[in-house]
């Protein structure tokens, strides 16, 4: 019996409203949604544009709303959904680019501006950096973030508040400061101590639950959390002393 | 025009690692066709090289010994200088890399850990669980982001510019407008990897086609030895998806139908971690005798080394398992067959990354330096990225200084951009005639199965002819429908182009070669033949079609001798 794929279309260049167009498909063995897409815009219609690359859970490109459920589309395996028709739709949150691509700017930026990358020493340290094996363990967790942007599109928060940096970028900035090799000043950090950053997590841990990954971004903003408040504790009994 | 003193065509590892060593005082940009986090590096899996001698069992280990790894593990077609200057800079390297934020795992102590690795004498290979390649593509476009490097993101490049030896510039096509672009370059440094989708069975992404390679052959830059194609021993039955070679590098078996250990009969001493090209060629030939499982495959259990090893050390795997398998590797063994892995050949490069066109570079997996002679040791790839994209980077802005602006660049950039619109609007006028992704199947199935592990005079010789009828059909393709942006079909048509031209030469190649070396087995010539083949194949397109001649290959220290492992 023949599938069928519901998927939104938008071009947002010739249409004015985005549309669902239906597409019957055999599955034969083994697909994934990916691979499903891929035939249907062999076949079918060559117009249909998503993005993909690695087909293994790795890349962070197709992720995508399939049947209300965010996921990488290569990692969705059709047999496994048991539904006779697949909605497919794009990341919510982010504007349609066409079809299932969508613009991840503003997930970028929220990235940048956290300065995702090692404050390391201006010399390499001869024979590289001593670390205990278990600090690397710690933060491998959030080391498996492939961005694929999942957790944005689904956070409430950063639907309604555009300032609000997301909960990649703030698992991101407890990767690095948790990092016993990173030496940024708690002045570059201390900015999430605000309702954009790490006081604007709702706590309904949404982007825990649609992280294809298991990376479990909220662990990482509430340990932020627990930072800035032992770091302010700190800093006020140094300042009284 | 769009211009800059150096163009990285390619986001990987070689192409970051290119940018961010590149004079900071040139204007210097990145064009890749996907975002780099969505480089095909990020699926590397179980490591990189150094002989840092971190391991207990390992402290004896130098870099030399890693260069005769590397060269034995090449079947001596590697260039042995160059092989020295890559596992030289290995060490410094891996250093850098840690400096820059890259989480490897560590040994008691806090040194960087290392695993033993396929075709090593010594464990040598450095990770990050099975993640390698995920943490340091990561980790070098952060510092990409640190320093407000510029990135052209989903621009396809479509052809790359040459006039007299001089290199130009290129022709993008840009995904988001749908748009034909020439952009300018006193330099352009090619980073655009290997070509793995040429094969139906391969570890590779979906979008590693191969067409920088095929770009730079189509602008006369001669290509390098393109019949060495790496069939990796352990990828999952059914999506062909990599399983690293760290799993048996953490103590993995390779099992057949009958239960044995059978990597014995093939090498005793190594056993499963011998190189990649006698592991696959064993795993074959045991399916073939038809003790595998139902033809197709042989088991590689992992269930003797527990499940707090495999968590911590393969969740990756585990995971890949999991998701496409439906398998958990602590209690049931993975059903693994060979597949298309890595190009050993490319654009042909000398040790400074420089082609013969005047300011054209290349590196990576898409260059052929050569270091990996006719088979790759696993952990070298991500060394050779890191390596000379970075030599690459050095080297152009160096010579860049000494490159004038040609004259007459924009006026032959537009008029490339203006053919290659007309050459688009061609296919799109059509309404009917051959769909590319069928003649894409078919030139996949030729390779997979003419082209493969093992391979003979006739299988080679039908193999040309058939690529042959399909580049006729390729003459009738077209697209339906109305739409340029974010038009993958588009990208497919003309990157077919350059499948059936690297198909072609491999083709060419594996058929002139009447020898066995490294991954390159021929049935009717078992044997190595260094009197008459210990040299690199070249291959020049002129007047329209391939010229084949060969180049010596660079012996300084070690004599070719028989490999035993």
């Amino acid at each position: 019996m023949d599938t069928i794929f519901r998927i939104l279309r938008f071009d947002p260049k010739k249409d004015e409203y985005p549309y669902f167009q239906d597409f019957s498909y055999t599955v034969e063995g083994k697909r994934s949604v990916l691979e499903a897409l891929m035939d249907i815009r062999n076949e079918q219609d060559c117009t249909l544009s998503f993005r993909y690359s690695c087909r293994e859970a790795i890349c962070g490109s197709c992720a995508m709303v399939i049947n209300g459920n965010f996921d990488l589309a290569c990692r969705a395996d059709l047999g496994a959904l048991k539904s006779s028709t697949i909605i497919i739709e794009p990341l919510p949150n982010l504007e349609i680019q066409k079809d299932l691509v969508v613009d991840m700017d503003p997930f970028w930026e929220a990235l940048y501006r956290i300065e995702p990358y090692l404050h390391g020493e201006d010399a390499i340290p001869e024979k590289g950096h001593r670390v205990d094996d278990r600090e690397m363990e710690i933060i491998f967790q959030y080391i498996n973030c492939i961005l694929c942007g999942c957790c944005y599109a689904a956070c409430p928060v950063a639907t309604r508040d555009e300032r609000y940096l997301g909960p990649a970028a703030l698992a991101k900035l407890y990767r690095f400061v948790r990092d016993p090799r990173d030496r940024r000043a708690f002045s570059n950090w201390s900015g999430v101590n605000t309702e954009g950053g790490v006081w604007g997590c709702d706590t309904v841990f949404k982007c825990n639950e649609v992280c294809p990954k298991d990376v479990r971004p909220a662990d990482g903003i509430e340990a932020l959390r627990r930072r800035l408040v032992v770091e302010k504790v700190k800093r006020f009994f140094k300042r009284g002393r | 025009m769009i211009s800059h003193d150096i163009l990285v065509v390619g986001g990987g590892l070689a192409g970051l690692a290119a940018a961010l060593n590149s004079d900071p005082s040139l204007s210097v940009a990145v064009v890749s066709k996907v975002h780099p986090l969505r480089s095909h590096s990020v699926a590397a899996q179980g490591g990189i090289n150094a002989a840092l001698g971190n391991n207990p069992d390992g402290k004896g280990d130098t870099w030399e010994r890693h260069a005769f790894d590397t060269i034995k593990g090449s079947d001596y077609l590697a260039d042995q200088n160059t092989a020295e200057l890559m596992c030289e800079k290995a060490i410094p390297a891996i250093y850098e890399l840690d400096a820059l934020g890259v989480p490897f795992s560590r040994f008691p102590g806090g040194v960087i850990a290392q695993r033993p690795f396929g075709g090593a004498g010594f464990p040598r290979t450095c990770y990050a669980a099975d993640r390698t390649g995920l943490v340091i593509l990561h980790t070098l476009y952060e510092h990409s982001i640190r320093k407000k490097v510029k990135f052209y993101n989903e621009w396809f490049v479509t052809r790359l510019v040459v006039r007299n030896g001089k290199c130009l510039g290129v022709v993008v096509f840009d995904l988001a407008s749908g748009e034909i672009i020439p952009v300018q370059a006193r330099a352009v440094i090619f980073a655009t990897g290997g070509y793995g989708r040429v094969y139906l069975k391969t570890t590779n992404a979906f979008i590693n086609h191969g067409s920088g390679v095929g770009m730079a052959y189509r602008a006369g830059v001669p290509i390098k030895d393109l019949e060495f194609v790496q069939f990796h021993p352990t990828s999952l039955l059914g999506k062909n998806i990599l399983i690293t070679e760290g799993a048996r590098g953490e103590g993995g078996y390779l099992v057949n139908s009958e239960g044995k250990r059978f990597m014995e009969d093939y090498a005793p001493t190594a056993m499963e971690l011998a190189p990649r090209d006698i592991v696959a060629r064993a795993i074959q030939t045991e399916i073939d005798k038809g003790k595998g499982f139902e033809n197709e495959y042989v088991y590689l259990d992992l269930r003797h080394l527990g499940a707090e090893k495999i968590k911590k050390r393969l969740p990756g795997i585990r995971e890949i398992c999991i998701n496409f398998a439906s398998l958990d590797p602590i209690d049931t063994p993975i059903p693994i067959q060979p597949a298309q892995h890595y190009s050993m050949g490319g654009i042909d490069v000398d040790r400074d990354c420089a082609s013969l066109v005047e300011g054209f570079f290349a590196a990576g997996e898409c260059a052929c330096v050569s270091v990996h002679g006719a088979n790759r040791l696993g952990g070298n790839s991500l060394l050779e990225t890191v390596v000379f994209g970075k030599i690459s980077g050095e080297e152009a802005s160096r010579r860049v200084k000494q490159i004038g602006m040609e004259a007459k660049a924009e006026k032959i950039l537009l008029e490339e951009a203006l053919d290659q619109k007309s050459r688009i609007e061609g296919w799109r006028r059509k309404d009917s005639g051959i769909k590319v992704h069928r003649l894409l199947d078919r030139v996949k199935n030729i390779m997979s199965d003419k082209v493969g592990v093992f391979r003979n005079k006739k299988d080679l010789a039908e193999a040309l002819e058939e690529i042959s009828i399909a580049r006729e059909d390729y003459r009738n393709v077209y697209i339906s429908g109305d739409c340029l942006r974010y038009s993958q079909a588009l990208v497919n048509i003309i990157e077919f182009e350059s499948m059936l031209d690297l198909a072609e030469v491999i083709t060419r190649g594996a058929l002139n070669r009447e020898e066995t070396r490294g991954s390159h087995f021929r049935n009717d010539f078992p044997q190595r033949d260094d009197k008459k083949w210990l040299k690199h194949t070249l291959v020049t397109f002129e007047d329209e079609k391939p010229q084949i001649s060969y180049k010596d290959v660079q012996i300084d220290k070690y004599e070719p001798k028989e490999r035993k492992y």
